[in-house]
């Protein structure tokens, strides 16, 4: 599947491994929740960068002790009416993670931009939809009345008054 | 009123655009109806047994004549000519087509409105007072708040996938009129010795299928940390409210799997780690929205006018309007007006589109532009001068708007029921229609005194029969409709959940029925002031049952 990461459909280089498979000596690798919690010494102490694929149903803060380890966490929408992954994200971005935070399962583009908003930066997206949708839905409101968790994209209504009335 | 700045403007213009892609998109096929059905939810479009229905938002229930003319206009280009009036304070087009729907948000976003998440597992149009910034009794007119969570909940990123649909109610009033006590979050506004607002924050109530009251979560939050609060108990429910079972989704449900202190310790966490929410931003944003709501310019008048006294003393009918359909306003010579869209044997909560031309008139001449919608399907002129309150009925009248039945038994509250609904098992309109007739005359209706009525076509209580004196449930059995009939409910301060009297009734037999109950209560009473609720709570079910259930 491709992945979108600022704008750009880009190459997965991250290799998912299978909860009973040995650990590569080289290459970034994603795994499961339960083989971090086995293996995370020898998952932290190889050549490559670490990933793991979050359960929907958990708190972030079981990561909490892992983030500095981690380069990747993917978090999964089993279907795209599920919004908890937006509340993980938002988690783990207040935690202080601040590496890649990867949206997976079932993700469309109507829903880009609340996933921009809580946090995530890159996306598993099915190729049913030409990369324009993705830029427009990204784009079309350009206005958010909260105060973004992350990297805000859209400009925020209230920030905005006040400078207007400020003048500034 | 709050007016749209540049930015909420573009706001509103960027989502009709942002729709209408969308629309377009199901339109050529390019969008599955499930991939669509999420997003024209989101902007309060749903598919009805016979047409799609549209329900427009009216924060908090606060429109201007200039709004309720263009609701007029929209009834009549996109719909037959009437619009109907919900319990949320919202008002719903029932024959609308998809391909029109972008230009009619298009027209609304003109005025000030929009559709923006009346439907769909988001965080619902609040709800508020529709005295409010009128009532006597008012602590603070709450609205100023209601429209910083208007704006606060709107698309809000981390909040627009919940289980279930989420609800909020706002009363400044000590007496509730808002229900907040039935609602997924109600706030009510209390004052400290200091003289500081804050707020109680109540969550968990609801209706539906399992009818609960809510608890308090928090006695007194200080202002400035409303939002931040709210967002903890936004994020709690989104990660562990249920999401398995769609009629155990709603956050009453966690509130009473948790426990109330479970739920209350994993708010309060949640709460200590919120630190990123700019409270100073917000606060002077909740600033400059109260500048919107400061008081209208009232006039000083005499308590007393006396063109008004003699105008009651002199016309029978209009004395008898006002005993039932005016209430006291916070200022001298002022009165608040309640408008039934009761008539006998109408539809409950629907105007036409000149009724509502005549609404907004009245707003422009006598009551400083505004309009209320109720939870009651009716609506409200906040600030007339008694003086002008005559001349206001007269014009009510001559349209068909005059009915002096607020708050009695012909000002039933009915959900649309088997005659829109795909999901209803019974009719509920008919039924409020025959009500309405059997209880016509409105000496009698003045005499029973107090009563609410409130039918709901499935159990999924749109018609709030749970927190009515007289609850009505339409049910089905093997193909027929049946009636079972609730007691002793109530929204207000004192809220409480209305429990069932006895098997049920068919459809044909409800008015029957009703009239039996009421008659009970009027042999029961102990003086006018002994209202059916009071007889109601102090000797419970068994002389009702005793009068409706004797073998013949
Ligand atoms: S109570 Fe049932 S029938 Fe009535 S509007 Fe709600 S879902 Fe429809």
């Amino acid at each position: 599947m491709p992945l979108l990461k600022d704008n750009d459909f880009i190459d997965d280089t991250w290799q998912r491994l299978d909860d009973g498979a040995a650990i590569p000596a080289t290459g970034d690798i994603l795994v499961s929740l339960a083989r971090l919690l086995a293996d995370f010494g020898k998952l932290s102490n190889r050549d490559g960068r670490l990933g793991v694929e979050f359960p929907n149903e958990e708190r972030p803060g079981v990561l909490e002790s892992f983030l500095p380890d981690l380069s990747l966490i993917a978090l999964t929408f089993p279907k795209f009416a599920d919004g908890r992954a937006y509340s993980q994200a938002r988690q783990l971005r207040q935690l202080g993670y601040d590496g890649e935070l990867r949206a997976i399962g079932d993700v469309l583009p109507d829903q880009l931009s609340f996933m921009l908003e809580t946090g995530f930066d890159a996306f598993e997206v099915t190729e049913r939809f030409p990369e324009e949708a993705w830029e427009q839905a990204a784009s079309s409101i350009s206005l958010t009345y909260q105060s973004a968790a992350y990297q805000p994209r859209r400009l925020h209504v209230w920030r905005l008054r006040w400078a207007r009335d400020e003048g500034v | 009123m709050y007016r749209y700045d540049e930015f909420d403007h573009r706001f509103v213009s960027e989502r009709v655009a942002q729709f209408r892609d969308q629309a377009a998109r199901r339109l050529s096929g390019e969008l599955t109806e499930d991939e669509f059905k999420p997003l024209r939810l989101m902007n309060g479009l749903y598919l009805q047994l016979h047409a799609y229905m549209l329900r427009v938002a009216i924060p908090y229930g606060t429109l201007s004549g200039k709004q309720m003319r263009k609701l007029a206009d929209v009834a009549d280009k996109y719909d037959r000519g009437y619009g109907h009036f919900t319990t949320r304070q919202n008002i719903q087009y029932n024959w609308i087509k998809l391909e029109e729907t972008a230009d009619l948000l298009q027209e609304l976003s003109e005025v000030e409105m929009h559709a923006i998440q009346t439907s769909g597992n988001c965080i619902r149009n609040v709800t508020t007072d529709h005295w409010a910034g009128a009532a006597a009794d008012e602590l603070a007119d709450p609205r100023p708040v209601a429209e910083l969570l208007r704006q606060w909940s709107t698309l809000h990123p981390e909040f627009s996938f919940l289980p279930r649909k989420f609800k909020i109610a706002v009363t400044g009033a000590p007496n509730d009129r808002a229900a907040v006590k039935v609602h997924d979050i109600g706030l009510r506004m209390h004052q400290n010795d200091a003289g500081e607002r804050g707020w109680e924050v109540i969550v968990g109530g609801g209706l539906g299928r399992t009818p609960l009251i809510g608890y308090t979560v928090r006695e007194f939050l200080p202002e400035t940390q409303l939002l931040s609060y709210l967002e903890a108990i936004m994020r709690v429910y989104n990660l562990h409210g249920r999401r398995d079972n769609k009629y155990k989704a709603r956050i009453k449900i966690l509130v009473h799997e948790l426990g109330e202190e479970n739920f209350r310790a994993e708010v309060e966490a949640e709460f200590a780690r919120q630190k990123e929410l700019d409270v100073e931003v917000e606060s002077r944003e909740l600033e400059r929205i109260s500048n919107y709501f400061a008081e209208p310019a009232f006039e000083t008048l005499p308590r007393l006018s006396t063109g008004y006294e003699a105008a009651r003393a002199g016309d029978p009918a209009f004395a008898q309007w006002v005993r039932s359909n005016i209430a006291a306003h916070r200022k001298d010579g002022y009165a608040i007006v309640n408008i039934s869209l009761k008539p006998e044997g109408g539809i409950p909560g629907d105007a036409t589109s000149e009724q509502m031309r005549t609404v907004a008139d009245l707003a422009e001449r006598f009551s400083v532009e505004e309009i209320r919608v109720s939870h009651h399907q009716n609506l409200v002129l906040p600030h007339v001068k008694l003086d002008d309150l005559h001349e206001v009925w007269k014009v009510l009248a001559a349209n068909g708007l005059a009915s002096a039945n607020i708050g009695k038994a012909g000002d039933i509250i009915a959900c649309p029921g088997l005659d829109y609904c795909t999901l209803a098992t019974a009719r509920s309109i008919p039924i409020a229609q025959t009500i309405s007739r059997r209880f016509a005359d409105l000496n009698r209706q003045h005499e029973i005194g107090p009563l609410r009525i409130n039918i709901s076509g499935c159990i999924n209580a749109c018609g709030h029969h749970h927190v009515a004196h007289i609850g009505i449930l339409g049910l089905e059995k093997k193909g027929v409709e049946y009636y079972q009939i609730t007691l002793g409910g109530s929204s207000a301060t004192d809220a409480s959940i209305g429990t069932i009297l006895g098997p049920g009734f068919s459809g044909d037999k409800v008015p029957d029925a009703i009239e039996t109950i009421v008659n009970t209560y009027l042999n029961l009473r102990q003086g006018g002031d002994d209202s059916f609720l009071d007889v109601v709570r102090r000797l419970g079910h068994q002389p009702f049952k005793e009068a409706l259930y004797a073998p013949a």
